[in-house]
């Protein structure tokens, strides 16, 4: 079987971000960067179908971006994945989702991927739209937003999230693709022998140039720190302090402080 | 201008996004037309094209697809507009990709004609517009105040051909609650900021001496800290207490969601500008953990 992992690199969520300077991204000096936490539980629940149907599965790892992105998918190699694919695009904060979509299944074509996983959305972005769009362009079977998983002969069992904690079960027989939300499994830490052992997995590099057929779709206008419409009372300094006026604010405030 | 809107129902109830959507039409000053694939059509004066729930299931984005691009070729619509949704966002990306067309995503807003966007968990903001002459949208549920509903549907009824491999096999009821936030005056809840599971005791015993229930975000929950029944969100719980105190958590829209109704609300945070803040009544600079020991002590003492 032939599986394939997208995962994304974003910076930690809570980082300070500011505008850059052209107006049409978040300036990337000085952030730290991640594997997009959505993705986490795509590469877990990769690798453990690779476990489930014993070594034989093929798990390729793919990442579009700048050079950075290479840790994400040296830490995906690290939980289990067999290889890596690397393309390469330095400017990959300016691709719209459709072209990013565009230049996975350009890669994934006449590869006979079986199952693809990838996170339901970015944590940056969150446009939610790259894994449905990819199962479109090749014909896979695909349902969304997984916080369950099982497989048996030739057949995906998904156990979807909806609104309110409610669950629904869809079957979809391969070739599929699934986008994992929170929760879907325990992601694993990679051990150090497994990270020694990653160093020697196949790491190949595609500029995003070979693959990338389509204009965007979207454009960005503007980006700007939200316009701030709160009121908040803001408490800061001595926690002694602190307490106080925070419950000299709810005795006044609320009816259940007394 | 005009906009196709693709409501949803779940097991034969009209859900209220539906009238999101057509508040959203409504400030695009767009007409509208609405699509859905179910029994009743939506209390509202406007066309609405009604696909037999029956023949394309409740679940099946692939027939679905089929019928929204049936009314797309019926009404050449400038958008079609979905909520953002575990049904929107399964199924927008396929009409967009179907009609080779742009979609712009979970649009909070619109600001001289353009659609804003969240980036980075709600710390920035970005205004956005398609390219074409035609775009699929999707929106903050809860972005756009519903209409009421009223008004008679001219409900014409659609059909179209497709084929699918996906079996929907039904659903599941949300989890028993061992706790009702629903009913709780007072809800003090964990967020990841406290950092490990051991420390949620102590966000536990800060809510036993404000006398209310422990509440959590859904890392905490995720990451198996405490029972699913105490998250609060768009797929925990909705509540309304006259106290909500946030420990440690930033905001995120599917958090925000469940709890910005709350009468009061107290986020203690060591970021001052977390999105959180957006929503508070009073804003705490603080390490949690180190504040919540201090609070205890006076709440105790008082
Ligand atoms: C479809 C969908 C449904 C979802 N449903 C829900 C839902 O129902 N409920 C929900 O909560 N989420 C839900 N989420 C997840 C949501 O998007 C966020 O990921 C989640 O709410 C973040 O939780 P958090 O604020 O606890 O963690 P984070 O976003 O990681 O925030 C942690 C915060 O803690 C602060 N902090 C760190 N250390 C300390 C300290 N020592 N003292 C004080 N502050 C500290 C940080 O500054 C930060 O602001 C959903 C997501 C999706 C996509």
């Amino acid at each position: 079987m032939k599986v394939l992992v997208c995962i994304k690199q974003v910076p930690d969520m809570e980082s300070r971000f500011k505008v850059n300077g052209s107006g049409d991204w978040y300036d990337e000096a000085d952030l730290a960067y991640r594997m997009n936490e959505y993705d986490e539980y795509a590469v877990e629940q990769a690798v453990q179908l690779k476990e489930q149907l014993g070594d034989a599965p093929d798990v390729t790892v793919l990442s579009i971006g700048p050079d950075r992105v290479g840790d994400a998918l040296k830490k995906a190699l690290a939980m289990g994945c067999d290889r890596a694919v690397h393309v390469q695009d330095p400017d990959s904060c300016r691709k719209d989702p459709w072209q990013i979509a565009d230049i996975i299944a350009s890669f994934a074509k006449g590869k006979d991927f079986d199952v693809i996983f990838t996170g339901m959305q970015s944590q940056d972005r969150g446009s939610a739209q790259v894994g449905v769009t990819v199962a479109e362009r090749l014909g896979h079977n695909c349902t969304t937003t997984l916080v369950g998983f099982g497989y048996a002969d030739g057949v995906v069992t998904a156990k979807r999230e909806l609104e309110g904690g409610v669950k629904s079960v869809v079957k979809l027989p391969l070739p599929a693709l699934v986008t994992c939300q929170l929760g879907l499994n325990v992601p694993r830490y990679p051990t150090l022998p497994n990270i020694m052992k990653a160093k020697k997995k196949e790491f190949l590099t595609v500029p995003a140039a070979d693959l990338l057929s389509e204009q965007p779709a979207v454009a960005t206008e503007k980006l700007y720190p939200p316009v701030k419409t709160g009121s908040a009372v803001v408490l800061e300094g001595d926690l002694a302090q602190i307490a106080d006026r925070l419950l000299g604010i709810l005795k006044e405030k609320t009816t259940v402080v007394k | 201008m005009k906009a196709l809107l693709v409501c949803e129902q779940r097991e034969g109830k009209i859900l209220d996004t539906s009238y999101e959507l057509v508040a959203f039409a409504d400030r695009l000053g767009a007409e509208k037309v609405l699509v859905l694939v179910g029994k009743d059509a939506p209390k509202v004066d406007a066309k609405v094209y009604l696909a037999d729930v029956d023949k394309f299931g409740e679940y099946n984005p692939d027939l679905h697809k089929q019928v929204v691009l049936e009314a797309i070729q019926k009404e050449n619509p400038d958008y079609v507009v979905f909520v953002h949704s575990s049904y929107g966002w399964d199924l927008a990306p396929r009409v967009a990709a179907s009609l080779k067309v742009g979609q712009v995503s979970e649009i909070v807003n619109i600001v001289d004609g353009k659609f804003e966007l969240a980036l980075c968990n709600a710390k920035l903001r970005r205004t956005v517009s398609p390219k074409g002459a035609r775009a699929v949208l999707t929106i903050q549920a809860g972005a756009f105040n519903a209409v009421e509903a009223s008004g008679s549907a001219q409900v014409e009824a659609i059909d179209a051909a497709g084929s699918t491999k996906l079996q929907f096999v039904g659903y599941e009821p949300a989890e028993k609650k061992d706790v009702d936030l629903g009913r709780a005056e007072i809800i003090v809840s964990a967020g990841r900021g406290v950092g490990k599971k051991e420390n949620v005791s102590i966000i536990a015993e800060l809510a036993k001496a404000f006398g209310g229930e422990l509440g959590a975000s859904r890392p905490v929950v995720d990451a198996g800290w405490v029972a699913h029944s105490h998250q609060v969100g768009t797929t925990g719980q909705t509540v309304s207490p006259k106290l909500y105190v946030a420990c440690g958590i930033s905001g995120a829209i599917q958090h925000l969601a469940g709890m910005k109704k709350s009468d009061f609300i107290v986020a203690i945070n060591k970021d001052k500008d977390a999105p959180i803040s957006e929503a508070a009544d009073v804003m705490v600079v603080a390490d949690v953990l180190q504040l919540a020991p201090v609070l205890m002590e006076k709440l105790r003492a008082a």
